[in-house]
């Protein structure tokens, strides 16, 4: 006879309700866990899908995604001239807003590697990849866009032609993919009275200089040139992939001896990544879980504590009539285990309804699951002790004092 | 044959000035199929002496002995005394005490379910027992759904249902009429005549002492008075 059972019959509805709050509480336990691994995913997202075995960044600088690192796209042919690489491209990415429709958009732009990279690889849920060289994006569902929209970005309008689920950037804000060139003058972009202000500033340099150059002047005047006219757009870093056989550590050090680029391999971007942009943020969101871990402690053993207090009466009785330890304990370990199973499982079905409508993405796979569920059991049972040491303190002559 | 001997009995409970002697060299027996009732006046020692019959607050001096084993001796216990409680002791007590969550028919079952008896004779041992006590028709109900008389019945059958050879009842008609209240007793003495179990009953029911087999009137944690009810 199930003791522990009985008794939850006779009150459905109060337990019911006991574990749907706790059920609520476990699952911003894992919402906690899912946004910690989301914002891990979300970090080197960029760094995996561009599969390069080294980063070519700015001279001492973390780019380019810790830190903004810009990189003269000639670089391409100048890495492509060692013979340890086996391809060079320029890659640019940044985080801007832009209005569109009357609300703010705000997006982190990727450059692909026309005509080499149309975006195949990615993971299309609606559209086509890029199929000609501008003017064409492919954006994530998060943006919110449609496949044919039109989006007006600086002074052109490029069209949507797909959309990929689940790509963010480590800023949380949704990807968008546009061809290295397009990507660069969407980033590089300047409102025209920028653009009009920079050029009389530099017309001022070119008057103080001794070069008199009515070419170069020309230049400057000629509105249709974009800055920074001298030169074309730079990129952020450019990523080499390198000839079969080689050692990306090896090459990247010996990269490190030139004295105006820095290298670093994939794993070194992402440990850039997750020792630098998103450490506090991932600190943040541990000690917030160990909170609401020992939160979640606390509330499930007054939970059981209250519920065993409720059955004094009753466990005394029990005793009275001469029932083993155990069943005292089974009382007070099934109906904690029981709360727990509802709760979690009321937490798992939150995290597959709820989860996917949060701001941050949420990313748990059987890992996340299994690590709550195992903590969750450490509480209930835990908690459980609670109750036993009180059960086992309720003398059974209790129950002749009326 | 006895269900139970105590000789002697000492308890004292507290010390220096708050020192109350509850106990001062008590014995009792009840043999099997006997009903035995102890009365006295509240602070008289019948609830103590109950308790260290019922092995829940064993004396420090004297000797207990369930069907003639000795089970506590000047305070020391033999054996698992509540192994012990469970399959030779039923208690039956002033308010039901039955089980709130559990229907009539689980509560009986309860008793044996803790003495690792379960499956279908459990059932129809719990059918039984509550047709037996009247409450059959009441099986699938709850606590909280019978009358006190009927609840009191219930809990009768649970301490009858692992087929104890003593039961101890505290004063289990005090929370009924006196119609119903005398239903119990008369119960209790058919339980004891047809099943062979010696029964001790604390009681305060001076109507219902023709019921008894032999009575001990207790005063000042001694019995002052102990024989059939023409002589007490």
């Amino acid at each position: 006879m199930n003791l522990a059972f009985k008794d939850l019959r006779r009150q459905k509805a109060r337990f019911g309700a006991t574990a749907l709050g706790l059920g609520l509480l476990f699952a911003v336990v894992l919402a906690m866990t899912g946004i910690y691994r989301g914002l891990v995913e979300d970090a080197t997202l960029l760094v995996d899908r561009m599969g390069a075995d080294i980063w070519v960044v700015q001279r001492d600088t973390r780019g380019p995604f810790a830190e903004r690192s810009t990189v003269p796209p000639e670089w391409e042919e100048r890495l492509m001239a060692t013979k340890v690489v086996r391809s060079a491209r320029s890659f640019s990415t940044a985080s801007i807003q832009r209005t569109h429709k009357d609300r703010a958009l705000r997006m982190t732009v990727v450059g692909l590697s026309w005509p080499g990279d149309r975006g195949q690889s990615l993971q299309m849920v609606r559209g086509r990849s890029l199929a000609t060289a501008h003017r064409e994006l492919i954006a994530d569902l998060s943006l919110g866009l449609e496949p044919g929209e039109l989006v007006t970005l600086g002074d052109e309008t490029y069209m949507v032609v797909g959309l990929t689920k689940g790509m963010i950037s480590s800023s949380g804000d949704g990807l968008l993919f546009a061809t290295e060139l397009d990507a660069r003058t969407i980033i590089n972009w300047q409102a025209p009275e920028a653009r009009r202000l920079e050029r009389e500033a530099r017309l001022a340099r070119l008057a103080h200089t001794e070069l008199d150059s009515p070419l170069l002047e020309d230049r400057l005047r000629d509105e249709r040139s974009v800055l920074p006219v001298l030169s074309p757009p730079p990129a952020n870093a450019i990523l080499l992939n390198l000839a079969p056989g080689m050692n990306a550590e090896e090459v990247a050090l010996e990269l490190n001896l030139s004295p105006d680029l820095s290298a670093y391999t994939t794993q070194g971007q992402r440990d850039l990544l997750l020792k630098g942009v998103v450490e506090k943020s991932r600190q943040q969101l541990g000690l917030f879980r160990a909170i609401l871990s020992v939160v979640s402690g606390i509330v499930v053993s007054l939970i059981i504590y209250t519920m065993t207090v409720a059955k004094t009466h009753d466990i005394a009785l029990l005793k009275l009539m001469g029932a083993r330890v155990s069943v005292v304990v089974k009382l007070v370990t099934h109906q904690a285990l029981l709360l727990g199973a509802i709760g979690y499982g009321f937490a798992l079905f939150l995290s597959v309804v709820a989860f996917p409508h949060f701001p941050r993405r949420v990313v748990l796979g059987p890992a996340e699951y299994l690590s709550v569920g195992i903590l969750i059991l450490f509480l209930v049972l835990a908690a459980s002790a609670a109750g036993i040491a009180r059960a086992l303190r309720i003398p059974a002559t209790l129950i002749l004092a009326g | 044959m006895e269900a139970i001997r105590a000789e002697n009995l000492h308890k004292t409970y507290g010390e220096g000035s708050t020192e109350v002697k509850a106990l001062r060299g008590v014995s009792v027996i009840a043999h099997s199929g006997e009903v035995v009732a102890l009365l006295g006046p509240s602070g008289s020692g019948k609830s103590t002496l109950l308790t260290a019959l019922g092995l829940l607050n064993p004396p420090e001096k004297g000797l207990i002995q369930l069907l003639g084993e000795t089970v506590v001796q000047d305070g020391v216990e033999f054996g698992d005394l509540p192994a012990l409680r469970r399959s030779r002791i039923g208690f039956v007590f002033q308010k039901s005490n039955l089980i709130p969550f559990l229907t009539a028919h689980e509560n009986v079952r309860l008793a044996l379910a803790i003495n690792d008896m379960e499956g279908p004779e459990t059932h129809a041992r719990a059918q039984e027992l509550l047709d037996y006590l009247g409450v059959g028709g009441r099986a699938d109900h709850y606590p909280e759904q019978l009358s006190g008389g009927e609840q009191q019945r219930v809990a009768i059958a649970r301490a009858l249902a692992p087929r104890p050879p003593l039961i101890l009842a505290d004063e289990p008609t005090a929370a009924l009429d006196s119609q119903r209240g005398r239903a119990v007793m008369e119960l209790f003495r058919k339980v004891a005549q047809e099943q062979g179990t010696a029964v001790i009953v604390v009681t305060h029911d001076h109507r219902t002492l023709d019921i008894f087999d032999t009575i001990f009137e207790m005063e000042d944690g001694m019995i002052t008075t102990a024989g059939e009810p023409a002589q007490v």
